[in-house]
């Protein structure tokens, strides 16, 4: 089967086609969603926003990397079970669309680069930490954040 | 003059056209107003989190409100200016969706509930300044906060289904 294929059988089974008859569930499930996000940008720009010397600057990197872990991975879970709904809802539109396989891409990226690089990092013996290379870190988790919401907003265009 | 007189009036200026009817134009705007929302409503969730006692808790509160309102107030300037900017393209339509006049409405009761908490307990952040869990009067207001937010964008992320819980 291919990936446009198993697109078009997601997108009309049973199931789908039953939630897309009930016209409030897209809106519904979209608006968890962009709940899902606010706390994801809160979640990661603490850490982030400490690496680049603002700020919560007068805690420990290390302690604030375990405070936000908990609300990044919660609101991740919401967000990506809510993605993976609003997907199949339209799942052939999104196959033909570049901006969801850029999203996507800077998702799998970004998740991967937090739950390695960064928080290795972030989570170094404070007084070996080079300021240079905290900053990098949060550029890029910044960067491709940012691409993953823009990238989101783009697929919701008209 | 009233209110829907007005929004008629600002819906036949120029520049409202311009904006309505761009393509580009109107969905950037859209675009700015909807992704500062990480940074505007993602700073206060961590802010009314440490109210809560739920992160951060060894981390003093006051510590914590100084070094991130800041940011939340650049995310508010952001949001009011494209907000503004959407009312501006399409007054008449903000003015009769009833979603819009429910966001408005919780949006006074959100910067409310903000003052009433600096006027009250936050006067006395001497006392609970490092408390891991905040006093209850701080920590409903972190709830209501919270739950006010949450209902403003779920509002906002409504207002163009209007017709169909509606009509």
């Amino acid at each position: 089967m291919s990936l446009l294929e198993f697109c078009r059988w997601v997108q009309y089974s049973g199931p789908l086609v039953g939630m897309r008859s009930l016209w409030w569930f897209f809106p519904v499930v979209a608006t968890i969603h962009l709940l899902g996000l606010a706390v994801i940008g809160g979640a990661v720009l603490l850490v982030d926003l400490r690496l680049l010397g603002f700020g919560v600057r007068n805690q420990p990197v290390a302690q604030l990397v375990r405070d936000a872990e908990r609300w990044l991975v919660g609101s991740l879970l919401v967000s990506v079970s809510t993605g993976i709904l609003l997907f199949m809802c339209f799942a052939t539109k999104y196959y033909y669309l570049k901006f969801f396989w850029v999203k996507l891409a800077a998702l799998v990226l970004v998740v991967v680069f937090t739950f390695s690089v960064r928080r290795r990092v972030a989570m170094a013996d404070a007084t070996q930490a080079s300021p240079l290379v905290n900053r990098l870190v949060a550029l890029v988790s910044l960067a491709l954040w940012t691409t993953v919401a823009l990238g989101g907003r783009w697929i919701g265009f008209p | 003059m009233s209110l829907l007189r007005f929004c008629e009036w600002l819906a036949g200026t120029p520049w409202s056209i311009a904006l309505h009817e761009s393509h580009y134009a109107y969905l950037g705007v859209l675009a700015v107003h909807v992704l500062t929302l990480t940074v505007f409503v993602g700073t206060i969730v961590m802010i009314d989190l440490r109210l809560l006692g739920m992160t951060m808790s060894r981390a003093p509160v006051r510590e914590v409100l100084t070094r991130l309102l800041p940011w939340s107030g650049a995310g508010l300037v952001v949001m009011f200016a494209s907000g503004g900017l959407l009312f501006f393209a399409a007054p008449v339509l903000a003015y009769q969706n009833l979603f819009f006049r429910f966001k408005m409405v919780a949006l006074v009761l959100a910067v409310v509930n903000a003052w009433v908490f600096h006027r009250t307990i936050y006067r006395r952040i001497a006392e609970w300044d490092r408390d891991p869990v905040p006093p209850p009067m701080a920590r409903v207001a972190a709830g209501v906060s919270l739950v006010l937010w949450a209902l403003i964008i779920t509002a906002g992320r409504m207002m163009p289904y209007q017709v169909y819980w509606f009509d």
